[in-house]
């Protein structure tokens, strides 16, 4: 059973020349089967972790671990780390030109794999899979989120996701910005996954929305680069009722 | 030598005289971006002709192929030419290398025209006739390979109704400097297309120009450049619609990497004239780049120039893009290593131009040429 361990973790961001302090501590552990959500206020460092975790060169980790099954995460590039089983859904997916969807899910299919899929069964896989995600069959053959819509962009994560089977999924936002129907897709997307019990799934979000699609174990709030509170289920319920202030103040910087 | 109106965009209207074009200072449009410092001798005329570039036509049957002197009318089909470097090419070459495809012969086979260069040191002058007569069909491939200091003209003169398609491949040493002109001009009907492929060379300078000579000719003019550090590539192209009718698409995508000690430029010119009579045109013209590194200066002018208010369609676009960290990161998070992540995106990216091709063989070389550039690219 996989696990990520994130301890102390501390991680600063060069800003025009300086250097901030966003993360100030964070200690999680992710185990496979689990669902965490982490949630917190814009802002706080909910995607500083999660591109920290994922290797993001911008981010600078000053002290702290991070391993997956016992592996140091933190000695291993970015590439590596996808290959270890780690996946991140990216709030922003960035465009890639001239690089179609079809030919970058069996390039990444190949790198996570470790040997290119048969192409028969590889393209039956990939059709379901966009099937069940109701994306039109017309998409592979688009550019990587070139043009794509909000809703296409986050069905596109959750299709690779699905099709890379990650130990550990970091999804970050993957509900902002989506409609009802695209909502739906994704959370479903999401459970699927999660009900293999294979991955450890981490759910980074501002809304508690999502959850009442994705049922999550743990949550986990998020304030000024440090989770202040952790709890089950009902503490999104609690949030929804009264929001972060109530953690913003205890935890007023120093 | 006759002027024309339009002062920065040459014509086919012109002259076999070097002496009738002034020695370019590097104030003038057609010169303003290139490096005349390193054109060795070959635009002010000083270089000595010594002419050790090979050339070897491999032709099947239905081809002729001759080497005429400059003076032979087989070498002068085309009117003189529009730019002093051209001009010298064309008088200071020791012969004209003739290629015909007769009329109403089709191709199986491509026609290999191999130029291949001793040294760069001396010059070489060239001038490549290319005689396309009514309705045939051809594939001529122009491989350029080896060490040159060279300026040469190409002419292609398609007749009524053929299809011609004509690669241009300078995948030249390092050390090469390469000033071309390779002209179409185009009949009644015909379809021709044109791609040149530029990936080695110091200094590489080319100027492909289309002219119509009747109605209904169309033209596709694609490019491929691939400037790597210290590397100048110029592509200056001239479509020049003067009779009604006609068609022509213009596709360029250059990819540059270079260092902070040896950086790289490219310069991609679209000059399209669509003259008062053309009515009728259709045209579109098109260069993007691909910015791998920082030291790396792409220039792209689209020109567009309508004289007349019924055109069928006009239109031009230009879009340099940096492949930046971001997609980067976003690759490498899906377990694609820096290499692959480049690999992928610079193939992508060529790929609608190398499809052009249609030679098989061709097409998988220049892939893994175009890969190979990408290689020792430090990340
Ligand atoms: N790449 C970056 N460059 C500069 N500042 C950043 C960068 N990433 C995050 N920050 C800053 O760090 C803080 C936390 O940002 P982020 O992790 O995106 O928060 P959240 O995802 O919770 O909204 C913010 O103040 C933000 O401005
Ligand atoms: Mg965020």
């Amino acid at each position: 059973m996989a696990t990520l361990e994130v301890r102390d973790l501390h991680v600063s961001v060069d800003a025009d020349g300086q250097s901030r302090q966003i993360l100030r501590g964070v200690d999680l552990t992710v185990k496979a089967g689990q669902t965490h959500a982490i949630m917190g206020p814009n802002g706080s460092g909910k995607s500083t972790l999660a591109y920290s975790i994922a290797g993001h060169p911008k981010y600078t980790v000053d002290s702290g671990s991070i391993t997956l099954d016992g592996e140091d995460v933190l000695a291993m590039s970015v590439d590596e780390r996808a290959r270890a089983g780690m996946f991140l859904a990216m709030q922003y997916p960035v465009e890639i030109p001239g690089v179609s969807v079809s030919n970058f899910l069996r390039t990444a299919a190949t790198a996570i794999r470790g040997e290119a899929p048969k192409l028969r069964t590889w393209v039956k896989e990939v059709r379901e899979s966009m099937d069940l995600l109701s994306m039109d069959p017309a998409f592979a053959e688009r550019n990587v989120n070139e043009g794509f819509s909000g809703g296409e962009k986050k069905r596109h994560e959750i299709l690779q996701m699905e099709l890379l089977k990650p130990k550990i999924a970091l999804l970050d936002e993957i509900d902002s910005g989506l409609d009802v129907d695209a909502l739906r897709y994704v959370s479903e997307g999401v459970n699927r996954l999660a009900a293999t019990g294979e991955t450890g799934l981490l759910l980074i979000t501002h809304y508690t929305r999502i959850l009442r699609y994705i049922e999550p174990d743990f949550v986990h709030v998020f304030v000024d680069g440090v989770i202040a509170a952790s709890g089950g289920k009902d503490l999104a319920q609690e949030l929804e009722a009264s929001g972060y202030e109530k953690y913003q103040k205890l935890d007023s910087p120093a | 030598m006759t002027q024309t109106t339009h002062e920065h965009v040459s014509s086919l209207i012109g002259s076999y005289d070097p002496d009738d074009f002034p020695v370019p200072s590097g104030r003038e449009e057609q010169w303003r971006f290139t490096p005349l410092k390193q054109l060795r001798g070959l635009v002010d005329g000083s270089a000595a002709a010594s002419n050790t570039m090979t050339i070897a036509v491999d032709a099947p049957a239905g081809v002729r192929t001759e080497q005429v002197s400059s003076s032979d009318e087989r070498a002068r089909i085309l009117p003189g030419p529009t730019d002093r470097a051209a001009a010298l090419a064309a008088s200071r070459t020791s012969n004209v290398t003739v290629v015909t495809i007769e009329q109403d012969v089709v191709l199986t086979e491509p026609v290999w025209i191999r130029c291949t260069g001793a040294n760069s040191v001396s010059a070489t002058f060239q001038h490549i006739v290319i005689d396309v007569k009514p309705l045939a069909q051809a594939v001529i491939v122009i491989d350029r390979s080896g060490s040159v200091c060279l300026s040469d003209l190409v002419d292609v003169r398609v007749a009524d109704g053929a299809q011609v398609t004509v690669v241009s491949l300078q995948d030249w040493a390092s050390d090469s400097v390469h000033l071309g002109q390779q002209r179409h001009l185009i009949g009644r009907d015909v379809s021709c297309t044109s791609v040149v492929i530029t990936l080695g060379g110091q200094v590489v300078r080319l100027v492909p120009t289309v002219v119509y000579d009747a109605p209904g000719g169309s033209a596709h003019m694609f490019g491929l450049f691939f400037a790597r550090e210290g590397q100048f590539f110029e592509h200056r192209l001239f479509v020049d619609h003067a009779v009604p009718n006609c068609t022509s698409r213009v596709t360029y995508k250059g990819a540059l990497q270079g260092t902070e000690n040896h950086p790289s430029h490219t310069v991609w010119i679209g000059d399209v004239l669509i003259r008062s009579q053309a009515v009728g045109t259709d045209t579109y013209e098109i260069n993007r780049n691909l910015v791998l590194t920082d030291h790396a200066r792409a220039d792209s002018v689209p020109n567009l120039e309508i004289e007349t208010g019924e055109v069928a369609g006009a239109g031009h676009a230009s879009a340099t893009g940096r492949f930046d960290d971001e997609q980067l990161f976003y690759l490498q998070a899906r377990g694609i290593t820096a290499e692959e992540a480049r690999r992928l995106v610079v193939r992508g990216f060529f790929h609608e131009i190398l499809q052009q091709i249609g030679i098989e063989q061709l097409q998988a070389r220049l892939v893994a040429r175009v890969e190979g550039e990408l290689e020792g690219h430090g990340v």
